[in-house]
């Protein structure tokens, strides 16, 4: 077990490396940050100073060497565009986007279940039919558009919420959350919605198809013929069967919903990381893109890792194979 | 029972004080798509850190709405050969309580003028700051300057006192590896007082009870809200569900839409900055070219360009009517555009044909036009457009569109043959024109344009204080220039302001709000 688990975590380092290294040659192409840094009267002189300066002029891998060099001591550096230290500006964002990611997900989960186990129990009906066409918007729409039409439908035309922001937050000092007001649920639910639409109806195929194999095994026709109830059978015996590639699915997708957050966080100016990484990238803010980078890299060697152990602990075919 | 009754009536009080405290206060909840960077005055020179910081600090003159000279925390000023004489305001206080004196102005430019300072281009026509009493004081000039006065408006006045506390007696050095006290926290003399920053979130200010001039302008604001906006489709949305009241940028294409709704209105002006287009004329060879010449070395070429394409059908089809087709690359409002300089050079495909053929460009020639796509109104398409009507003539252009972040170092590190650039002017002056776009050592200048009277003007006019004299050196300068054509000027923008009609806020030329004339009916 304590093997298996080094074993990993020295994968996970190689590829936080990996990761890190690409990203970092990228800042290449992304263009130069000093023309935003300074105002269009700054001389050449000036601007070749700052370049100097930051060491923009070093070859990129002593800047990358200096970077991982500072970052292994926590130290990531100033941001360009807003002057303040990377690691106090992510942590300031992080609530956000885990409170999005979170509900999202929770939306994802209970919906999409229950959508699923409906649409595989009573296929045949016009609602189920009905389900699954509309769902097919949500895997094939891009959230720029979902965001953007939500907002026109329930913020312009109806005026039930507003159309962005992150109204109603409660400082609790090591979080900002906005998740004990009712503002904060009205500012929270349309982004939620329109990040969790893909991952909704995701699971909700998944389930849907489980369902439809699972109902044709015999132990469903047995607890039939046994009389048991409609209901025990559906949610005891069918969906618990169901579930095992869901949780996998979901365990992958959080890292998902992080990354879709960058677009929905720009549509509803939802002030999270991923608004932050965008508004990085278009200044050119090269530590917060590189600190960015790598902790999302972080976060996804994070649920693998625990995916993985899950896994050991669950399948006993792994560990004795192993 | 006794429960239900207390929270209904606690309910009631609620509901009914809500709507009161809002009718008692005016209060301007406005967006545009960025924040300000930084609180620090003198530490980043760029539009939205600008625009919140002159809402905090004050400089010693300002620019009214219609772009006038005004006195701020000066009341008056004189020139004279060596510098000029600015007798302050008294009474004035910084939000903190302390004295606005001559202290804090000498203190401010030596500020503004420090290695870390982004306005030290605009501070550096003061030498230096000399006191000649509590409230007088002469800023050093080398040599006669005319136009001091329009240079200062950008430069804002810190308290001394204040920043010696907190240690931020210098802008932020860009290699620091600290925040200083000043990113995040300000104390000016201006009409708004810092509530509440949460940034790029919301930012609350409330009108300063004491400040000079609360009796002296129309605006009757007591609080204003500003919340960035990044996406523009968002910024429109919250407009019309009536939770902003005011949006600097609207996008063009919604315009029409913003005004066919209730109780919102759209105000354009013509903005203080054009659009044109640059061509290296100095290098021996294009970069982008087959050919063995530079053939933007012969006028003769340049002016085809310029024939060929047709501004106005710009003005019509990609500009939905909101520009002002132009042959300056400087626009109205700036000292040195005349009508008749401005008279458009024509559309004239059949003649730019012949001028090519003149040339020896019978059969054309391929050239590389680079253009950003995220920095003027509809650039892209305006490139888009130019690209088809130069092919017209013949001309195989290639248009490379990208972020401003890899266009603008094109420019800078004179590799582009070909490129667009947009001019504002902050001192409504020409010799910003000059100095930057036009002398031989200009900074932005990559056309590698060197004319001897041109660079001599440009020179003279920095300490010619016969206004009459100058004026027509500026106008000399300019004919060479529309004689020569070194640029291949396309329009000036038009800026548009949309807002909710409870709002009379009077639109500026420069795109600044200004909160000091707007009044809530």
């Amino acid at each position: 077990m304590l093997l298996f688990i080094l074993k990993r975590l020295a994968q996970s380092l190689l590829v936080m490396a990996v990761v890190s290294a690409v990203s970092f040659s990228l800042f290449n192409f992304v263009g130069d940050p000093v023309n935003n840094m300074v105002g269009q009267d700054a001389t050449r002189e000036q601007r070749a100073e700052i370049r100097e300066k930051l060491g923009l002029n070093d070859p990129i891998l002593t800047q990358y060497v200096r970077f991982m060099g500072n970052a292994v001591r926590g130290d990531f550096g100033l941001s360009y565009r807003i002057r303040r230290p990377v690691d106090q500006l992510i942590m300031e964002r992080l609530p956000a986007t885990l409170e999005l990611v979170f509900v999202s997900a929770v939306i994802a989960l209970v919906v999409g279940i229950g959508l699923g186990v409906y649409t595989g129990i009573r296929r045949n009906t016009f609602l189920s039919r009905a389900i699954l066409s509309i769902s097919l918007i949500g895997v094939s729409l891009p959230t720029f558009i979902i965001g953007i039409s939500l907002i026109y439908l329930f913020a312009v035309t109806l005026r039930w919420l507003p159309s962005s922001g992150r109204g109603g937050t409660v400082d609790l000092g090591w979080w900002t959350t906005s998740l004990l007001t009712l503002d904060g649920w009205r500012s929270i639910i349309l982004p939620a919605i329109t990040l969790s639409l893909f991952q909704l109806t995701l699971i909700l195929r998944l389930v849907r198809a489980e369902m439809l194999e699972v109902m044709r095994t015999d132990y469903i026709k047995f607890a039939r013929a046994r009389g048991l109830a409609d209901r025990s059978i559906h949610f005891v015996h069918a969906l618990r069967n169901t579930l095992v590639p869901v949780i996998t699915i979901i365990g992958l997708n959080i890292g998902g919903l992080i990354a879709f957050s960058v677009i929905t966080e720009t549509v509803f100016q939802w002030p999270g990381t991923g608004l932050m990484f965008i508004q990085a990238v278009d200044f050119v803010d090269v530590p917060i893109m590189a600190a960015y980078l790598c902790f999302v890299a972080l976060l996804f060697v994070l649920i693998n890792l625990i995916v993985d152990i899950l896994y050991f602990v669950v399948d006993p075919r792994i560990r004795l194979g192993g | 029972m006794t429960v239900t009754r207390t929270l209904a009536a606690a309910l009631m009080t609620t509901a009914m004080a809500v709507p009161m405290a809002a009718q008692a206060e005016n209060v301007l909840r406005w967006t545009s798509q960025g924040d300000a960077l930084t609180l620090d005055p003198h530490s980043q020179n760029e539009g939205p850190t600008n625009s919140m910081n002159s809402l905090i600090y004050e400089s010693l003159v300002s620019r009214n709405y219609e772009l006038v000279l005004e006195p701020e925390l000066a009341e008056s000023w004189e020139a004279a050969p060596d510098g000029w004489t600015f007798k302050l305001r008294e009474g004035v206080k910084f939000h903190d309580g302390s004295d606005f004196t001559a202290e804090d102005v000498v203190f401010s430019f030596e500020r503004a003028l420090a290695e870390s300072s982004d306005f030290k281009e605009q501070a550096k026509a003061v030498t230096s700051v000399e006191v000649i009493d509590d409230y007088t004081v002469k800023l050093i000039t080398d040599g006669p300057n005319p136009i001091l006065a329009n240079q200062l408006t950008g430069i804002l006045i810190m308290d001394k006192d204040w920043s010696e506390a907190n240690n931020v007696t210098t802008p932020q050095d860009y290699a620091a590896s600290e925040e200083t006290f000043a990113v995040r926290n300000a104390n000016g003399t201006g009409p708004f007082v810092v509530e509440s920053r949460a940034p790029e979130e919301l930012t609350v200010l409330t009108a300063n009870p004491d400040w000079w001039g609360t009796d002296l302008f129309p605006g009757n604001l007591d609080k204003i809200e500003y919340r960035p906006i990044s996406n523009a489709a968002t910024r429109v949305a919250a407009l019309l569900s009536g939770e902003v009241d005011f949006v600097l940028d609207p996008p063009l294409q919604d315009l029409k839409r913003i005004e066919a709704a209730d109780g919102l209105e759209v105000k354009t002006a013509a903005q203080i900055r054009s659009i044109f287009f640059g061509f290296d004329m100095a290098s021996d060879k294009l970069r982008s070219s087959s050919l063995e010449e530079n053939p933007f070395k012969d006028p003769k070429v340049r002016e085809a360009f310029n024939l060929a394409i047709d501004k106005d059908a710009i003005q019509r089809v990609v500009m939905e009517g909101l520009s002002f087709p132009t042959a300056m690359i400087t626009p109205p409002g700036v000292l040195g555009n005349t009508p008749e300089l401005d008279e458009q050079f024509g559309f004239d495909p059949e003649k730019a044909k012949a001028l090519l053929t003149e040339a020896g460009y019978a059969d054309g020639f391929s050239v590389q036009l680079d253009c950003p796509n995220n920095r003027y109104n509809n650039d892209e398409k305006i490139c888009q457009a130019a690209v088809a009507m130069l092919a017209k003539v013949g001309v195989d252009v290639k248009l490379d569109a990208i972020p401003k972040a890899q266009h603008f170092p094109k420019i800078q590190n004179r590799t582009s043959d070909f490129y667009m650039l947009g001019w504002g002017v902050p001192t409504l002056d020409s010799h910003y024109v000059f100095a930057y776009l036009l002398a031989k050592d200009g900074s932005w200048n990559a056309t590698g344009y060197d004319n001897a009277r041109v660079n001599e003007i440009t020179q003279a006019i920095t300490t010619e204080t016969d206004l009459d004299k100058r004026t027509a050196l500026i106008d000399e300068a300019w004919q060479i220039i529309r004689e020569e054509k070194p640029y291949l000027p396309i329009h000036h923008q038009v800026i548009a302001w949309a807002m909710s009609d409870d709002f009379d806020i009077p639109i500026a030329s420069d795109d600044g709000l200004r909160p000091r004339y707007v009044v809530k009916k």
